[in-house]
């Protein structure tokens, strides 16, 4: 049987499944309902209750909650924070993988696990672990806490491994004989890397990007310890809403709230476009 | 043939010196990722080890000897618990159901799934208090007039943990599912198996390791949860507080003491996500490396 007849083959027997197939169908059908069920009580219908309840308020409502000073401070530090982070995780991102890549030394293993750690390490850990070393009382002369530079070493602790793993499995399967051939065709190794290399590495630094923008805007617990939470000064959007939470106003922290659920949003159908893309370029 | 290249890198530098010479940018890159990676995460989070072990076991055995703080480590080993369980059979449903089964709002539905892990923490606590809120939730106070309290309860925390950590079996299983294919379930099924016999005997000893990398990311995820379980927990000591919220209560209280089990349970934490990530990356090197 050839390829592409099993492939004929097996798309024709899943559709027969799913649309006439007696006992599985039903039984496929009634676990679909049961999931979504699920899904919606735990995640669609929460978040939905946010968006409606910061539309309560009408425009206005919406505007005043976003044009005050603080909240308005804390959204410009967070997203502009975020973004100069996310182009450091692009260049050091793909620095990083490149070397796990195609340099072989001894303990990269252990580097391997360090760049996972982030994503396992609860966040106020994380945010405490950082204090130890960058904090008053850290064995270096610098002392970020409760400076802006706080928030800046948070969000690179916590997006470290997003660009690091979609562009490692990329970089590995790229064909070295390409890179030869630009090489001995007299490409300085810079050029290779530029009009070789680099093409076909963006769209998974672009998607690792995207992850690392969206995880570093909403982050929250490794900040608490770390920045002080200044307001207009050190405050970032996560506090600000727990701020209103606190406070009673979740009115207010549910139009701040929707505003980051939109960012979220953007991202990851800006990140489906892209994997799309790829996809189809094949 | 990509697969097999980083292995064959070491054989063809001899044949072809030229382009595989390791340059002196070699060492540069190699120096700088390692300097980088030392200075963010390998130094601060030894540090955490040294403090904890400062003066021998005496800071373990403070926190433990503290209610609070078993207290607070048994609500958290409960709740990651019930919420990797509740994770695994829903996710091993929605991966089955994703690749073997075509519906319409299948890519919607795919889509949705990864929501969960760019939703702020905050934002999650936020939404579950907005529809199972007491006080003015959507479905809150009807609840709370049957007799089941969910936030500021147990309830709540793990539904919040559960959402956090929602898309990762999902994320494990679903490209191993869809590389397997089905030729094997479809030979199963016509030597007479049924459903669940063809899903126990071949399809799950196929993803076994994918739900086994799926489930202790969760745990590590679930363990970890911090700024969602804040917002619905209620932080009431010995009752919803649970480890992580123990770390910034503690480090915020004054006395060595509570400094002192602050850095035990944050120690034992971060030890726990560090047995997790070493499980995973040793579990599977070869996936990885063919990748």
């Amino acid at each position: 049987m050839t390829a592409s007849v099993a492939g004929l083959g097996g798309r024709s027997m899943r559709m027969r499944r799913s649309v006439a197939g007696g006992g599985l169908s039903l039984a496929s059908g009634v676990g679909l309902g049961t999931a979504l069920l699920w899904f919606s009580l735990l995640v669609l219908l929460p978040l939905s209750a946010v968006v409606a309840r910061a539309t309560t308020g009408g425009w206005g409502g919406f505007w005043e909650t976003l044009t005050n000073p603080s909240t308005a401070a804390a959204l410009r530090l967070t997203i502009g924070m975020a973004f100069v982070v996310t182009l450091v995780n692009a260049v050091m991102g793909t620095l990083i993988a490149w070397v796990l890549v195609r340099d072989h030394f001894w303990g990269k293993r252990a580097l391997e696990v360090l760049i996972d750690l982030p994503f396992a390490l609860p966040t106020i850990v994380a945010g405490l672990v950082l204090l130890q070393v960058y904090g008053p009382k850290g064995p270096t002369p610098i002392d970020v806490a409760n400076t802006r530079t706080s928030v800046f070493l948070a969000f690179l602790f916590v997006t470290l491994p997003f660009v690091v793993r979609t562009v490692q499995p990329v970089l590995l399967e790229i064909d070295r004989d390409v890179e030869e051939a630009a090489a001995s065709l007299g490409a300085s190794r810079i050029t290779t890397f530029r009009r070789v290399i680099l093409p076909s590495l963006t769209p998974a630094i672009a998607s690792g990007a995207a992850l690392s923008f969206a995880r570093a805007i909403s982050e929250y617990g490794s900040l608490v310890l770390l920045s002080g939470n200044l307001p207009l000064r050190t405050e970032v959007t996560s506090v600000r809403i727990l701020t209103y939470i606190e406070g009673g106003r979740n009115g207010n922290a549910a139009v701040v709230a929707t505003v980051l659920l939109a960012v979220a949003l953007f991202v990851i159908v800006l990140l489906d476009i892209i994997q799309r893309r790829v996809t189809r370029r094949g | 043939m990509a697969s097999s290249a980083s292995v064959a890198s070491r054989p063809k530098a001899v044949s072809r010196p030229k382009v595989r010479r390791r340059g002196p940018l070699t060492y540069v890159f190699r120096f700088v990722v390692v300097a980088y990676l030392v200075l963010l995460v390998a130094w601060p989070v030894s540090l955490i080890a040294k403090q904890t072990f400062a003066d021998g076991f005496s800071t373990l055995s403070t926190a433990f000897g503290d209610e609070e703080v078993t207290a607070a480590l048994g609500l958290t080993v409960r709740v990651a618990v019930v919420s990797v369980l509740i994770n695994l059979v829903f996710g091993l449903g929605i991966s089955l159901l994703l690749v073997r089964y075509r519906f319409p709002g299948r890519r919607l539905l795919s889509a949705l799934i990864d929501v969960p892990l760019s939703v702020s923490p905050v934002v999650v606590g936020l939404s579950l208090v907005l529809v199972y809120g007491g006080r003015d939730g959507w479905f809150g106070p009807g609840l709370e007039d049957a007799g089941f309290q969910i936030i500021f309860a147990t309830p709540g925390i793990i539904m919040a943990t559960t959402f956090v950590a929602l898309p990762l079996v999902i994320r494990e299983v679903v490209p191993v599912l869809e590389e397997i294919g089905t030729d094997q379930e479809q030979a199963a099924r016509s030597l007479g198996a049924n459903a669940i016999q063809t899903f126990r005997r071949v399809t799950l000893p196929a993803i076994k390791w994918a739900v086994v990398y799926g489930v202790v990311l969760s745990l590590a995820r679930s363990l970890g949860e911090f700024g969602a379980v804040k917002v619905v927990a209620g932080n009431v000591g010995g009752k919803t507080r649970t480890a992580t919220l123990a770390v910034e209560h503690k480090y915020q209280q004054f006395g060595a003491d509570n400094l002192a089990s602050a850095y035990a349970i944050a120690f034992l934490l971060a030890a726990v996500a560090v047995a997790c990530i070493v499980v995973v990356s040793f579990l599977r090197p070869d996936v990885s490396e063919k990748r």
